[in-house]
């Protein structure tokens, strides 16, 4: 029984990474932009959620309502400017621009909020409380809600690039820019559009890890963005579905790892992903092989 | 011998290219080339590999920056306006190697086409009519369709765009002469619905066939400038190789087997 509820366990826990994931993968399926930064927006996402709760008492919810459209304006804001510019001169100033960006966030965050972990307090009984499945399987009612808003995200952006106008421009110019723009696409903007997609779901997965962990400044990089990378990375690229797969796989090794010896849980996600690329390189899902 | 008798006295032309000068590097890929297309028209640039052709048709869509010189439509200058902007205001490219978007369906290419389009005659409708074809299979991925098949969905979502310049960068690349003929053949249909057409091809044969104006490049030289009516084969042949050609020296014939750069590369990136 103890397995059967770490299988759930890591199921459950596997929607909160690919929540994680689909905007990375996102940017670097449309853009070519490895966002070292991903993690750290996640935290930022939360703590400005945090900042709201504590000014005006909101419930999470409002909050959610008003951060996750805040970070979106700010992707596409950052990606207009400081990205494009450095996607301008190559692909590797990216890199080492996202980097700057995650270094800028941390510090800044340990500047003005200090090293202390913070939870985002829920301020509801019912979502903090568990039922139980037989004996030995407890569930949080949290962990479900949030594995049911990933697959609701999840189902929307796939929705949204597979029927809408932007969703199929999305995709053009991640196909080819520059015929896009012979087709009078300003393939910036689309760009734009992309990045404030995976700002605004990185800051609801951040919302949502602070509900169910805590947040610390350097949280950002020392696990949100290793999450989501292994998720991508499991799942292959160019997926959404993907992407929730390589998330709960990830997080199912996890739970099973820390079942056999609770300080091998993150060590058993790392193995799983080291295997994943030497066994499958382009993931569990991936349908084509994209030069 | 250029512009007496083209039928257009009074008209002014809708796209102009002034002494345009275009740098590939180090390298001069067109030298102060000029040309003026008038409404209706079927302009046909016919050149070897590496004479510019394509260079010129990339400058004129936005894709190049002209180091000199200026680009011009409907008398208003363009040099500066960058590419998207350009398609919306009328210039639009089919480009060499095609260029579609491999992950999409015919349908969505067609609907990317038409985002931005300008009012006028071209619907994704009227394309499926006028590619018989293409609404049967309409949900398919481009990358599953012939080389010839592919070209005319690029024309299509070029035509959706409504453009006022079609400007087209070899389509006989990489098809069969049959097949060729038979997108060339379609032509007429287009143009009947008052486009103007800016061709570039090295099948000079073909391009004889449909221009109504010919100007040919070399080594980013204009080396002939007439009406097909006007020239002899030899007089083109002539142009075409750089035998006792006018502006410039010219290498021989055999010295040119190499292609100044290499513009096949790109149909790989279309499937």
């Amino acid at each position: 029984m103890a397995w059967v509820n770490a299988i759930i366990q890591g199921i459950l826990t596997g929607g909160l990474y690919a929540l994680f994931a689909c905007g990375l993968s996102l940017m670097f399926g449309v853009m070519k932009v490895v966002n070292l930064a991903h993690g750290d927006l996640a935290v930022i996402g939360g703590y400005v959620a945090i900042g709201i709760i504590t000014v005006t008492h909101l419930p999470v919810l409002w909050s959610i309502v008003v951060v996750v459209p805040l970070m979106a304006a700010l992707g596409y804001v950052l990606q207009r400017t400081l990205i494009q510019a450095s996607l301008d001169r190559s692909v590797l100033t990216t890199l080492i621009v996202t980097f700057g960006l995650s270094v800028v966030i941390e510090n800044g965050l340990l500047q003005f909020f200090t090293a202390n972990s913070r939870a985002i307090g829920t301020g509801n009984a019912i979502i903090t409380s568990s039922f139980s499945l037989g004996s030995q399987i407890q569930i949080a009612y949290l962990l479900v809600v949030i594995f049911a808003t990933a697959v609701i995200v999840l189902l929307g952006l796939q929705y949204f690039l597979s029927r809408s106008k932007y969703g199929r421009l999305i995709r053009a110019v991640a196909d080819d820019k520059e015929a896009a723009q012979m087709c009078g696409a300003d393939y910036r903007h689309v760009f734009g559009i992309a990045a404030a997609i995976a700002f605004g779901t990185v800051a609801l997965a951040g919302i949502a890890y602070g509900m169910y962990s805590q947040l610390a400044p350097t949280t950002g990089t020392d696990t949100i963005l290793l999450f989501a990378f292994a998720a991508v990375v499991i799942g292959g690229l160019g997926s959404l579905w993907g992407t929730l797969l390589g998330g709960v796989v990830l997080g199912v090794a996890q739970q099973i790892g820390a079942q056999i010896n609770i300080s091998y849980e993150v060590l058993a996600g790392y193995l799983v992903f080291l295997a994943v690329l030497v066994v499958r390189p382009e993931g569990l899902t991936a349908r084509r092989a994209r030069s | 011998m250029s512009e007496q008798g083209r039928g257009e006295d009074a008209a002014d032309p809708l796209l102009e290219v002034r002494e345009l000068t275009v740098h590939h590097g180090q390298l001069r890929a067109l030298d102060r080339i000029s040309l003026r297309v008038f409404p209706g028209e079927v302009y046909a640039i016919i050149g070897a590999n590496g004479a510019g052709k394509s260079t010129l048709l990339r400058t004129i869509a936005g894709l190049h920056h002209p180091t000199e010189g200026s680009i011009l439509l409907d008398g208003q200058d363009v040099t500066r306006v960058r590419p998207e902007r350009r398609a919306t205001r009328g210039i639009v490219l089919v480009p060499e190697g095609r260029r579609l978007f491999g992950s999409l369906s015919v349908e969505e290419n067609l609907q990317v086409g038409a985002t931005y389009a300008r009012k006028g005659p071209w619907t994704i409708e009227r394309v499926y009519e006028l590619f018989g074809w293409m609404r049967e299979r309409r949900a398919q991925r481009t990358a599953q369709l012939s080389g010839g098949e592919q070209q005319s969905v690029a024309i299509g979502r070029a035509l959706v765009a409504n453009p006022r310049v079609l400007l087209l960068d070899e389509l006989s690349l990489g098809l069969a002469p049959v097949v060729v003929q038979r997108i060339y053949g379609m032509l007429p249909q287009i143009l009947a619905t008052g486009l103007t057409v800016l061709l570039v091809e090295q099948d000079v044969s073909q391009a004889l066939r449909v221009a109504s104006h010919l100007q040919c490049l070399l080594e980013g030289h204009t080396t002939l400038e007439a009406r097909p009516a006007e020239v002899t084969a030899e007089q083109v042949e002539a142009a075409y190789f750089g035998l006792n050609v006018r502006p410039g020296p010219a290498p021989a014939v055999g010295e040119r087997s190499e292609p100044l750069w290499p513009g096949s590369t790109r149909s790989s990136r279309a499937s």
